[in-house]
């Protein structure tokens, strides 16, 4: 078959190595809107709801009962039923509807209603909902830190890292389940190392989950995994009544609980009951909500390439994110597998959480390389920094990390695994060594870190975890080995504990280690003036990448003494005879000495003269005061010229070969792409103009295209056109220059 | 007036004087030095119920009401030992407990601990399980 060139690239791009396929509803492969989903409606009769989305109560499963139990509230049910979907798609796109107005009426929704309501908006609608119905003001992002080789100081100095940056959860989890207790433990002590209040907590099997949080290694939990369809939450092995009363349990002991859903699961896991991705989401959502759970992570997790997968599924994961918010609770969402291949798709994926803002943007920002990344290896990770800061740095939007200096993570980092060390060898646990603390302070990722014996280390978790050993062991031994500053701020969280504030909605503490939740920070946003925007201190900080440079350090280097050899001897008068005029741009060879390119000044009127003479010409050199634009400097020359041929030549190497009879924008050849010319070059444009001064036929110049030059020089070359600019006198024609060299 | 619950929240700015630690330990006597003594167990760091039921208010009025009956629940469970804790999260799982084991839990909950909220909980649980076949065969 006869081949496209380009279609053969095409094939080869990262986004081609994606799966792609058609919906099919009867195997849940639709994101919404499956032909299957019920319509909306509700009947109740004396207090109770005895119809629901078309089904009888007599055939609700166990989600519908736990659904009209708890999640529903029945006093404004009939009348948040009768508004029509359109209406509440409306409400949530206006600004000038209030998040309260909508989230009173959104609580007697059924799954069905509100499936319905996501079907008039378009993702734009949608962010400019999230934005709105988000429960806590300022946005916050949370941080995946792992490691495959469950390295303790490791883990420690990511977690330090990762708190300095500015996350406000940091979530680990086990390749080796008996590892739980010192993971947890690692990024307990590296976390309140880097920031004190960031919220820790370890992936693990629920029982094993909630040990951890009663020993106080764990302040927070989000594996209370919750599935649409009744067959899949048994599977899960779960019914909503198990999965609420662990989140009662969790509470209990101080810890701040999250539930996990997302669209794609029950497809993945074969019972969708030919419902829609985002159908089930709802049902999912409202046993979230009835359960009291404070907030859920979602965004289709780790099945993110389901959806992906099907038309509309980026799409349908921000919706999902919207209903929870729509629904009062805190969304982390998603964010937290690989998305794509592609890392312009996964960009584009991750602006639709980003622009609007969630209450953590990430439910897992890798803050490690993916490969070291024992969840789904996270849409952004470790190598993507710099990248995510300026997009915060672009936009002005609060993605909840800072940029840090290099000098300041290896200051972090070595503290919090010199930390880890002292615990390990005051509670007895295997030795971490010096060349370990030293290898994870510089440490990128696992295969920088030496080999460590994980039997001994697994033995001794072993032990921990039977004992009766806790985080106040930990803070003893903190204290005794001269890390009291990393004790106080682990004591400030048990602290912190007993006041439980940070069980309330979408609760972080900030910088000051304050509570900050939808009950002290609800979201206000009602359009342009409100709401949370980052300004201050918090812009300053996100502006101060490190790479960064002060505006006079680009100029400087050009800056130059008069040329000895330039001098100024009168007014520029019209020539005559078959001369090519050179005429430079004000600061030329005198307040500037160097193109952008880094040619000297010298050198590049050496050149010019020399092609000039090879063709038997004459040059003369004028300087021109009144203008720094490369097409009048050249325009003026010209016509000053006996020939009516000259070359203009700016400070930074700009340059152009112009005619008096052309429009002065006009020219016979033009050389934009200082920073490609050579001195080659110019010898060349000296060759061309003398043969066009010499009525000879002439093949323009070739100068090879670099359009990245532009991208990489603009504001250098804005900088010097600004200090040449700066060298107009206004006044001032043109004069005459003699330059006291002559060429070979 | 009533207190809004703003200005409550959060109690460990607010009402930190009132704050005791599972144990009755005042906040106030939580500090490194009672750590550095060897003072202080894990009781001393574990959350009472007092606090759970004030953040269960506070939620409440701040219009989570299902939030505020988890927090509910989970003050009644601050006084249940960790085993006991897991034990019950067991039953509670599809195809472990009887009817009866329920209710009896349900009972026990109620009549130990005065745990009133969580029977009810799984007695609502257990009358589901026996409707939707997860109940122990």
């Amino acid at each position: 078959m006869e081949r496209s060139i380009r279609f053969d690239l095409l094939a080869k791009r990262d986004i081609n190595k994606e799966t792609f396929v058609e919906p099919w509803p009867e195997a849940g492969l639709i994101v919404a809107d499956s032909p299957y989903d019920p319509q909306p409606s509700i009947s109740l009769e004396g207090g109770k709801i005895v119809e629901m989305d078309g089904k009888p109560r007599a055939d609700f499963d166990t989600l519908d009962r736990f659904i009209v139990s708890h999640a529903l509230a029945l006093d404004v049910a009939d009348a948040a039923m009768a508004i029509p979907s359109k209406e509440y798609a409306r409400m949530l796109a206006d600004i000038n509807v209030p998040r309260e107005d909508i989230a009173r009426l959104i609580a007697g929704c059924t799954p069905a209603k509100l499936t319905d309501i996501i079907r008039h908006m378009n993702v734009l609608e949608m962010m400019m909902g999230l934005a709105k119905m988000r429960v806590r003001r300022m946005p916050a992002n949370q941080a995946h830190v792992t490691n495959w080789r469950e390295h303790p100081a490791l883990l420690a100095a990511d977690a330090a890292e990762a708190a300095l940056r500015g996350f406000a959860e940091i979530e680990t989890t086990v390749r080796v389940a008996r590892f739980a207790p010192f993971n947890a433990l690692a990024i307990l002590i590296g976390a309140q190392t880097g920031r004190g209040g960031v919220l820790t907590q370890c992936s693990v099997e629920e029982a094993l989950g909630l040990r951890l949080a009663m020993k106080g290694l764990t302040s927070y939990a989000e594996t209370l995994s919750v599935y649409g369809t009744e067959m899949t939450f048994v599977d899960g092995d779960d019914t909503p009544w198990s999965k609420a009363f662990l989140a009662s349990a969790y509470a209990s002991r101080g810890v701040k609980i999250r539930f996990t859903s997302g669209t794609g699961s029950e497809a993945l896991m074969g019972r969708a009951e030919q419902k829609s991705m985002l159908y089930l989401e709802a049902r999912c959502l409202l046993v979230v909500k009835g359960a009291g759970s404070q907030g859920v992570q979602n965004g289709s997790i780790s099945c993110i390439a389901l959806p992906e997968a099907l038309p509309g599924g980026v799409r349908a994961v921000l919706a999902e994110n919207l209903l929870a918010a729509m629904l009062g609770l805190e969304v982390a969402s998603g964010n937290d597998a690989l998305a794509s291949h592609s890392s312009i798709r996964k960009t584009a994926k991750l602006m639709l959480q980003f622009i609007p803002g969630a209450d953590f943007i990430f439910s897992g920002y890798s803050a490690i390389p993916k490969r070291d990344n024992l969840f789904g290896g996270g849409n952004f990770d470790a190598e993507d920094f710099d990248d995510y800061n300026v997009l915060q740095r672009d936009m002005q939007v609060d993605g909840g990390v800072k940029p840090i200096r290099e000098d300041e993570a290896l200051d972090i980092r070595r503290k919090a695994a010199r930390a880890i060390q002292a615990v390990y060898r005051e509670l007895d646990f295997p030795v971490i060594t010096d060349d370990e603390v030293a290898a994870a302070t510089v440490a990128h990722s696992s295969d920088d870190m030496p080999e460590r014996d994980i039997l001994p280390d697994l033995e001794a978790a072993d032990r921990f975890m039977a004992s009766d050993s806790d985080f106040v062991a930990v803070m003893r031994a903190l204290q005794r080995s001269g890390f009291s500053e990393v004790a106080d701020k682990i004591l400030e969280m048990g602290r912190q504990r007993i006041a439980a504030d940070y069980l309330q909605p979408a609760a972080i503490f900030n910088t000051d280690f304050k509570v900050q939740s939808a009950i002290n920070d609800p979201n206000d946003y009602t359009g342009p003036g409100s709401g949370y925007r980052p300004q201050g201190q918090r812009w300053q900080e996100m502006q101060a990448i490190p790479q960064a440079q002060p505006p006079t350090g680009f100029v400087d280097p050009h800056l130059a003494e008069p040329l000895s050899r330039l001098v100024e001897i009168g007014p520029a008068a019209r020539g005559t005879g078959k001369e090519v005029v050179l005429a430079l741009g004000p600061a030329y060879g005198r307040a500037l000495g160097k193109t952008i390119g880094g040619l000297e000044h010298e050198e590049v009127l050496k050149a010019i003269l020399s092609g000039v003479a090879s063709e038997g010409a004459i040059a003369r050199i004028v300087r021109v005061y009144h203008s720094s634009d490369c097409a009048a400097i050249g325009f003026v020359g010209a016509r000053l010229s006996g020939s009516g041929i000259a070359i203009g030549l700016q400070s930074r190497g700009t340059a152009v070969i112009h005619q008096k009879d052309l429009a002065p924008l006009n020219n016979l050849e033009l050389f934009p792409q200082s920073p490609s010319l050579t001195l080659a070059t110019y010898q060349d444009i000296g060759v061309n103009a003398a043969r066009y001064a010499l009525g000879r036929s002439t093949v323009p110049v070739s100068v090879k295209i670099d359009n990245g030059a532009r991208l990489r020089l603009i504001v250098k070359t804005a900088l010097l056109h600004r200090r040449e600019t700066d060298e107009i006198c206004p006044d001032q024609a043109p004069v005459e220059c003699l330059f006291a060299w002559e060429p070979d | 007036m009533r207190e809004k619950p703003e200005q409550k929240y959060p109690l460990r700015d607010n009402a930190a004087d009132d704050l005791r630690a599972f144990s009755e330990r005042p906040l106030s006597d939580i500090s490194a030095e009672a750590i550095a003594e060897g003072q202080l167990a894990a009781d001393d760091l574990r959350t009472h119920a007092d606090a759970l039921r004030q953040q269960a208010r506070i939620a409440r009025e701040a219009g989570y009401p299902q939030l505020a009956g988890n927090l509910s629940r989970a003050a009644e469970l601050t006084s249940l030992p960790n085993d006991e804790l897991l034990k019950i999260y067991e039953l509670l799982r599809p195809e472990r407990a009887t009817h009866e084991e329920l209710a009896r839990l349900a009972d026990y909950l109620e009549s130990t601990y005065g745990a009133s909220e969580n029977a009810a909980f799984i007695r609502e649980a257990a009358e589901t399980y026996r409707e939707r076949n997860l109940l122990r065969r």
